[in-house]
């Protein structure tokens, strides 16, 4: 398997990052390098093997639902680029 | 002098808390060029200096790593101070809160001395990627350190702190603990609490300590170690006392693995690592050579669970909470394109892109599905080693640090030099870096050894018993 050009621009596109032309031919090269280092799992067979997300033996570690204090809002908002109020602001997204 | 000793001394008021900061700080300021701090609190730190000093003449009681300097890695929260992760796009970003390792920390009245460089989001193993530009080899200027935790290794390596918290997630640790001679330790995944780490990938990252000798970076992790409910990760496992020795090596098992000492490795760093086992087989420990036939796929499964859990992790990075924000006037889609082009470094934006790619509707079970059944077979080939050996022993890494620059175009190439770090990560084990000697180049490096998770202990009194004995 071999990513393209389009490839590239598609999955930049996905990640929200843009790449201008010098970089999307300098990145191809080198994911596809890496992509075909990364094909030598295929030499080993998984057949029936489950997959290992994490090494710990934990599945849904869960709190009792009890009200606790958290982040203060206003200390919450204090990085933001852009605010109003009580909220985050953001471009428009809706437009006519 | 050890972290344990200038405790105690400064307890005992033989030497004050603030006079030995200065000791530090002047050390700091003689290897400032070597960059390996992002911001210094040299007011703040002393001021609690000068704050403990009183407390300590009154006769009140004070915590156990009393005016001992640490350095901190920037992708460490500390309330009321900037967090940079070595990125532009954090530019700025005042954390509301301290981590966990932080608040422990702090009770334990250490003084922490500021915050070092690190590769870009702790992604990179030359701390090249750093948007405050690269931390330099104090063994050789126009050396790399490694990375991604170079600040903290060069902070300790200068005599600028006593210990220093970093972050490993495929050897970030060890592996500059390896070029710049000092010890490094990666606690097991879930020893160390990580909540106010900045994530890179949550599967692998774990916090660890940095120090001049086995028993600094032991005594760090004392206190930051253990159960915490912020981090649902953190394992509720007792912490046991890390104050440990070995009277003799009689009847430890060490377990070789003939493919960590096979081609791709430096010969003199085979023969350093091997005399140190020899030695350690005259004085009675029992060498087991291991076959653990996965480790020549472990860089081909952490660049793709790694990458994979880096794309996801780094989605919050949008301009909207925090940090840098471009585009406002081109709208929400513009604006996030924007703000994460230019606010990330290229390393941090490849491995979002093959991430992004290897999760992409029809590429998942060829790349992270699969990785995932590989990760298994890793772990159980550890397992099964762990049933016929207590430590297992390798170099560090296959070379000494490289040159500034030579790698950068090299992504490859850069990341097969943590080709014997990245399986403990993996397999959720713990795994030190001890200096191992000198290279005929003059560059130090390092010998590693893994243990089943955690114990930590038995790393600790191995090395010791190598600083003490060999």
């Amino acid at each position: 398997m071999s990513v393209t050009i389009q490839d590239l621009e598609k999955i930049a596109n996905l990640a929200r990052l843009k790449l201008n032309e010098e970089e999307k031919s300098k990145f191809l090269g080198q994911l596809n390098q890496i992509l075909e280092y990364v094909e030598k799992l295929n030499e080993i067979n998984t057949d029936g093997i489950e997959p290992l997300s994490h090494s710990l033996d934990l599945v849904n570690v869960l709190r009792k639902d009890i009200e606790q204090a958290s982040l203060d809002r206003n200390k919450a908002l204090e990085n933001a680029p852009k605010k109003n109020d009580a909220f985050f602001r953001v471009p428009k997204v809706v437009t006519k | 002098m050890s972290a344990r000793k200038t405790v105690e001394h400064i307890k005992n008021r033989e030497i004050s808390a603030t006079d030995h900061l200065k000791t530090c700080l002047k050390n700091l300021e003689q290897t400032k060029h070597l960059n390996a701090f992002i911001r210094v609190f040299e007011e703040k730190a002393l001021d609690q200096a000068a704050n403990l000093d009183r407390r300590i003449q009154k006769g009140e009681a004070t915590g156990p790593l009393a005016g001992l300097v640490v350095a901190v890695k920037d992708n460490i929260n500390i309330a009321g101070e900037l967090t940079s992760c070595g990125s532009k796009i954090l530019n700025p970003f005042k954390s509301p809160y301290n981590a966990t390792v932080i608040d422990k920390l702090e009770s334990a009245d250490a003084i922490i001395v500021g915050k070092t460089n690190l590769d870009e989001f702790a992604m990179g193993s030359s701390n090249e990627s750093s948007a405050f530009g690269p931390v330099k080899n104090p063994h050789n200027e126009n050396r790399v350190p490694g990375g991604s935790s170079g600040g903290s290794a060069v902070a300790v390596a200068t005599g600028s702190a006593d210990v220093a918290l970093g972050s490993d997630t495929g050897g970030s640790i060890r592996q500059p603990a390896a070029l710049t001679a000092t010890v490094g330790i990666k606690p097991s995944y879930g020893r160390v609490s990580r909540y106010g780490l900045v994530a890179y990938a949550s599967s692998l990252d774990q916090i660890g300590t940095f120090g001049k000798k086995t028993d600094d970076a032991a005594f760090l992790l004392q206190q930051i170690a253990g159960y915490d409910n912020l981090d649902s990760t953190s394992a509720d496992i007792a912490v046991p006392d890390y104050n440990v020795s070995l009277e003799n090596v009689k009847g430890l098992k060490i377990g070789v693995p003939k493919e960590y000492f096979a081609k791709g490795l430096d010969n003199e760093i085979k023969s350093g690592v091997l005399s140190i086992v020899e030695k350690l087989k005259t004085d009675g420990a029992e060498i087991t050579e291991l076959e653990m036939s996965s480790t020549e796929y472990a860089i081909a499964m952490y660049y793709i669970i790694a990458t994979a859990e880096a794309s996801s992790n780094l989605a919050r990075f949008d301009g909207v909470r925090y940090g840098l924000r471009k585009g406002d006037e081109d709208g929400l889609i513009e604006m996030y394109g924007q703000t994460r082009s230019e606010g990330f470094g290229d390393e941090v934006r490849r491995r979002i892109i093959l991430g992004t790619y290897v999760l992409s509707a029809g590429y998942y079970d060829a790349y992270y599905k699969k990785a995932q059944q590989v990760r298994r077979i890793l772990k159980n080939d550890f397992d099964k080693a762990f049933s016929a050996c207590d430590v297992i022993v390798s170099p560090t890494t296959p070379a000494t640090a490289f040159k500034i620059g030579e790698m950068v175009d090299d992504p490859l190439a850069m990341y097969l030099s943590d080709i014997y770090t990245v399986s403990a990560n993996l397999a959720g084990i713990c795994g030190i870096s001890l200096p191992a000697g000198i290279h005929s180049d003059g560059l130090p490096f390092g010998i590693q050894f893994q243990a089943k998770a955690f114990n930590e202990s038995i790393l600790f009194k191995l090395g010791n018993y190598i600083e003490n004995n060999l």
